[in-house]
């Protein structure tokens, strides 16, 4: 590993080693090796088609849905490799949740989104208090909790994110995988996702890809720079931002190109 | 390589010259406003009238039949079997047997097409295979309905020896509106967005409960839509089933899948075949007797629609 990519301290909960993703006869992502700790915020930046979103989307083996997409490497999750013999996809994406760029509610109740994923999981405990706990985690409680049975389409576009949040954390995952959560937002409902990323990293992993530089710098403990689909640079965010070891990483950061 | 964007500063950009604002000539442009005006408004009277033709001419259509045939529906009209007599000719066989050959053809077709659809769209594979298939059920749709008709008397009349029975008219008519029904499905579940899917499979769920939950709820008013559209087809053709055995004169109503039958739009097609002009008084009283079929069905479907459009 160079020097430029270095080795988290602590538990690691998720790892890239050597990891490639094709797209037909692209490679999208080019034999990454990251290592993302227990319980920390990693931020994934770079401009767009740098591979960010599709490093992301290998960690709930959501690029399987991409027709023509190849893997290549693995992918590991608590030591066990998510692409390996028997791994059954449904089951990774329970355990490690994702969040999309733009809220995609289902056109249901507030509380059937966030019932839903419990209820296929087979939750036996009781769907009232879960739904409220959810809720209560992702911050939107108190906007809903008198219109649960309301449709979610009617919420705002962060609120419809927050509840996309919620819905995700209702089915107990250890990972949260958050794709742009807030590129569609405006700053308040920004803030407040910003605010809920802090707050999550108590009980969650955390891995958020973002255009936005500034919130990198202000979300994540780690920060990770790819560029046209490698990892040029991994390290402490505040050094990343301050003192980065590489010259793209600072050319980036400083908006010369991106 | 050296890193192509890096490092050495953007090299400063050359003020752009200003708009030549002083070197501005109007004779260049020649706006017309009036003529384009002219012209919108021109397009405007000829969509309204194109809409007009359409409504005019259905409405002398069911002037026209109402006015003749208004007379002969009564009571009786519905509940007599056909004669020879016109005064106490009725409609029932037919309409019981409209009925029941439209009621079975909807219990195949539907799921057949929509099960079709569902498979093509969640879960077939892209590739050449698929392409075929769904081109040949686009060509099918096309195909005219008296083919249909000779199909289901070479296949279920005679081969399956089902004879001119209603069972094998309904089989017949389900083959009609099937790629119908499979090609307005598919575009009902297009229509799903590929983001409530991946929401759906982020969750855990499995492609079957994301099918269940999320794709066929939401596709569902525009699959019944398209179902109740290919059984208004269904119910007004006469060719495909003359030719599967569809009789003018039935006189008892049906009760199994294997008797005799006739339809309304035969029964209609042979009394305006009589010579007797009470015949065609008949004939328009039966036409009214299938609009008010088919009209029923369209609010059947309305009603089923908004009922799950609510639900979600």
């Amino acid at each position: 590993m160079s020097d430029s990519i270095m080795s988290p301290p602590g538990e690691i909960e998720l790892e890239a080693r050597d990891l490639s993703v094709l797209y037909g006869d692209t490679r999208a992502l080019k034999h990454v090796s990251i290592q993302i700790p227990d319980r920390k915020v990693v931020a994934f930046i770079g401009p767009s088609g740098c591979g960010k979103s599709t490093l992301l989307r290998c960690f709930n083996r959501m690029n399987d849905l991409v027709p023509g997409a190849r893997v290549e490497g693995e992918a590991i999750f608590q030591g066990e490799n998510l692409y390996g013999d028997g791994v059954d996809a449904v089951d990774v994406r329970r355990r490690i949740g994702m969040v999309f760029q733009k809220p995609n509610p289902f056109p249901k109740s507030i509380y059937a989104n966030v019932a839903f994923g419990a209820k296929i999981n087979g939750f036996k405990g009781n769907m009232g208090d879960l739904v409220e706990k959810s809720l209560q985690q992702a911050a939107l409680w108190d906007e809903v909790k008198d219109r649960l049975e309301s449709s979610a389409l009617a919420l705002s576009g962060g609120q419809q994110q927050r509840l996309c949040i919620a819905r995700a954390l209702a089915v107990e995952p250890e990972v949260l995988l958050m794709d742009e959560p807030a590129s569609a937002l405006d700053p308040l409902a920004t803030q407040k996702i910003e605010d809920l990323i802090y707050d999550l990293k108590q009980d969650y992993t955390v891995v958020i890809v973002t255009h936005n530089m500034q919130q990198a710098a202000r979300v994540s403990d780690y920060t990770a720079f790819l560029y046209m689909g490698e990892l040029v640079e991994y390290g402490v965010t505040e050094q990343m931002f301050t003192n980065p070891a590489e010259e793209r990483t600072e050319s980036y950061i400083t908006g010369r190109f991106g | 390589m050296k890193f192509a964007l890096g490092g050495s500063p953007r090299p400063e950009a050359e003020p752009s010259p200003r708009h030549p604002a002083a070197q501005r000539d109007p004779s260049l442009f020649a706006p017309g406003r009036e003529r384009r005006a002219r012209v919108g408004r021109i397009f405007h009277v000829v969509f309204a009238l194109s809409t007009l033709v359409g409504i005019l001419v259905l409405a002398v259509l069911i002037f026209d039949i109402v006015r003749d045939g208004a007379g002969a529906l009564n009571a009786g009209f519905l509940s007599n079997m056909p004669s020879r007599l016109p005064g106490r000719a009725g409609v029932k066989p037919a309409l019981l047997g409209s009925i029941w050959v439209l009621g079975l053809t909807a219990a195949m077709a539907f799921p057949l097409g929509v099960g079709t659809a569902i498979w093509l769209e969640e879960y077939a594979p892209n590739n050449r295979f698929t392409r075929i298939i769904e081109m040949n059920i686009a060509n099918l749709a096309g195909v005219p309905s008296v083919v249909y008709g000779i199909l289901g008397l070479a296949v279920f009349v005679r081969t399956f020896s089902f004879g001119r029975s209603i069972i094998a008219a309904a089989m017949t008519l389900a083959l009609l509106i099937l790629p119908i029904i499979i090609i307005a499905s598919q575009e009902a579940i297009k229509a799903v967005p590929a983001s409530i899917r991946l929401g759906a499979y982020a969750l855990g769920a499995t492609r079957w409960e994301t099918i269940q939950h999320h794709v066929f709820p939401q596709a569902l008013p525009g699959i019944l839509t398209a179902g109740i559209l290919a059984l208004s087809r269904a119910v007004g053709e006469a060719a495909p089933l003359l030719l599967v055995g569809a009789l003018a004169y039935v006189d008892r109503t049906p009760r199994r899948l294997t008797d005799q039958f006739t339809v309304v739009p035969v029964q209609i097609y042979q009394w305006v075949s009589q010579p007797q002009p009470a015949f065609h008084e008949l004939a328009a009283a039966a036409s009214i007797v299938l609009l008010v079929l088919l009209l029923t069905m369209n609010a059947v479907a309305i009603i089923l629609r908004n009922r799950y459009s609510r639900k979600n």
